[in-house]
């Protein structure tokens, strides 16, 4: 007889089971509950590695390569792990036309980062447009939007940051 | 014109986003009357209403809910909520000033068309958006008009939040069906349309946060209101967002038909630093840029602007004022629909990073003569060639940028150099 050993890499806790659960209610199949798990496990374990995507294989009863294909198709999903702080400059046009290109000057000049950077603490992206054109240059850091943003005013925000 | 508010008139009420006060405001007092009415009378007064879908391709709404009618159960609704387009911000509005009128709407759409699961698929940035949505769908269901018995009806609607991951393609709605079934954001061919193989493979109707939000007026005051308060073919408000180089960028209601020169310079304060105009784009970063002469008593209405060579979209106002660079803010553009391709089309896979390429070489000096109608010639194989309009979305601007400013790309070209720097 042949048994299949999964390893399970992934401690998954009490509350984050129950969380799972509670997604899987909101849809008729568990295929569809994908996305909502695929952000609760980055939350948890800061992006989405391997056995990330493993375990969210297994107990949505997926074949791996789909998880990883929707995993690599969102620009939300972290390949790599991320600093403490995401810190996500919009490039898009309302913004650009409103100096986002100097924001993001200020940023790398300030934290002495390019994009695409990981330090201890930040993570610098630019990202397409976050949908707040109208109080640009906008960005996001982790869930939060920080708005009508200048190269000094972007100085001050990343220094209150603990 | 009647200055009429439909969507945002007591938005500023202190504390307006949570029942207690929507429901003192006369919130969810439609309910019964939709189910009074029964759906035939719903959706003939739709299509009384002009009521064109918000989301940017002008369906008339009435007719789009028409093709669900005969159709099998389960059906769903699901409401699209993933605004993406640059230059469009009207959305988040409602959902964080106005949540309990979508969800009126939503109840509304439901209880017509006999849907008992809704989804709102909301792009995933907006967290703190979607947090705002989920109070307020929990403050509906505690009050009894979500669930399994809506304000004594016996009928049934759930709601549910579906948050997307970053993906501009799922704000087409067959790639959206598929985001939500947990899929790779790629759209569907179409026939078969979401109203007959949708979500879950069942009927489904896909409509923007702001055409449901105005269900319930509609549904209150009748769809000839509605109308009037727009111009013809077109009914009702728009919420229009104007960003970029003016005074006071932000989202204003209104109605159909409204001058865009009078948005940019009565409304929203005039360009920036007092500088001259130099170019609009009226509906989002897809739709074809106008001069300022273009632009002067243009209705802002579906029709209107098709006429004067672009869309209304998704009204989203991008005012560029003298002194830009075309050539760089179309870089700009094309960088951005060449990162959100799905990759699933040829023309669009290959051809949208290929435009991107050769307007950036221009850009930085090293355009080529015979670049400009290179550009030209990719566009006319991308426009309409390719299963959703992501393609056509990325050649619109290249093409109308280069219609309306070809001597700033030949100047690029000619002198080896981006003239603005």
């Amino acid at each position: 007889m042949v048994f299949k050993v999964i390893k399970m890499a992934l401690e998954i806790s009490k509350v984050l089971n129950r969380e799972i659960e509670d997604i899987l209610k909101k849809y008729p199949n568990k295929d569809a509950a994908l996305l909502p798990i695929l952000h609760l496990l980055q939350k948890e374990f800061g992006y989405i590695k391997k056995e990330v995507m493993e375990w969210a294989a297994n107990r949505l009863e997926l074949p791996y390569s789909k998880v990883k294909g929707v995993a690599t198709f969102y620009t939300m999903y972290n390949k790599k792990p991320v600093g403490k702080y995401h810190l996500q400059v919009c490039r898009n046009i309302s913004c650009s036309l409103r100096g986002s290109e100097d924001v993001l000057k200020s940023i790398k000049e300030h934290l002495s980062m390019e994009v695409g950077d990981t330090n201890d603490k930040f993570t610098l992206s630019t990202v397409e447009c976050l949908g707040s054109c109208g109080t640009g240059p906008v960005m996001q850091i982790n869930d939060d939007y920080y708005e009508e943003l200048t190269p000094e005013s972007v100085k001050k925000i990343l220094d209150a940051l603990k | 014109m009647k200055m009429v508010k439909i969507l945002t008139d007591k938005i500023n009420t202190p504390d307006y986003h949570t029942i207690d006060v929507y429901l003192k405001e006369g919130g969810y007092s439609t309910i019964e009357k939709a189910i009074e009415m029964g759906q035939e009378k719903v959706i003939a007064e739709l299509k009384t209403s002009n009521l064109r879908g918000r989301g940017g391709a002008g369906f008339p709404t009435g007719m789009k809910w028409s093709f669900i009618t005969n159709q099998a159960f389960p059906r769903y609704l699901t409401v699209n909520a993933d605004e993406g387009e640059p230059g469009t911000f009207k959305d988040r509005l409602i959902m964080t000033k106005n949540p309990h009128l979508l969800i009126e709407g939503i109840i509304l759409t439901c209880l017509t068309l006999e849907i008992e699961t809704a989804y709102i698929y909301i792009r995933g940035e907006f967290v703190k958006e979607a947090q705002i949505l989920e109070a307020a769908i929990a403050e509906a269901y505690e009050k009894g008009l979500l669930g399994d018995d809506v304000k004594n009806t016996g009928k049934k609607v759930a709601l549910f939040v579906h948050r997307g991951a970053g993906a501009y393609v799922c704000g087409e709605e067959t790639a959206l069906i598929n985001s939500l079934e947990g899929k790779k954001g790629q759209p569907r061919l179409k026939p078969p349309f979401p109203a007959v193989v949708g979500l879950f493979n069942k009927p489904t109707i896909v409509n923007n946060v702001e055409t449901i939000a105005n269900i319930p007026f509609i549904i209150k005051n009748g769809g000839q209101a509605f109308a009037d308060v727009g111009v013809e073919r077109n009914g009702g408000t728009r919420l229009v967002g104007v960003s970029g180089h003016i005074k006071k960028p932000g989202v204003y209601e209104l109605p159909m038909g409204f001058p865009l020169d009078k948005v940019i310079y009565d409304i929203a304060g005039g360009i920036l630093d007092d500088k001259k105009l130099k170019a609009v784009i009226p509906g989002g970063s897809s739709t074809p840029v106008l001069k300022p002469n273009e632009i002067k008593d243009l209705p802002m209405d579906y029709d209107s602007i098709a006429k004067a060579g672009s869309q209304l979209g998704s009204a989203g106002v991008i005012v560029i004022s003298e002194g830009t660079c075309m050539v760089n803010l179309l870089a700009t553009l094309e960088k951005f629909y060449a990162h959100e391709s799905c990759g699933q089309c040829t023309p669009c896979r290959e051809g949208v990073p290929w435009v991107r390429d050769l307007v950036v070489r221009i850009e930085n000096g090293e355009g080529r003569p015979g670049d400009i109608d290179k550009i030209l010639d990719i566009c006319d194989n991308m426009e309409g060639t390719t299963i959703c309009p992501l393609a056509t979305a990325a050649a619109w601007p290249a093409q109308s940028f280069i219609k309306q400013f070809r001597n700033e790309f030949e100047a690029h070209i000619n002198q080896h150099k981006c003239p603005f720097n």
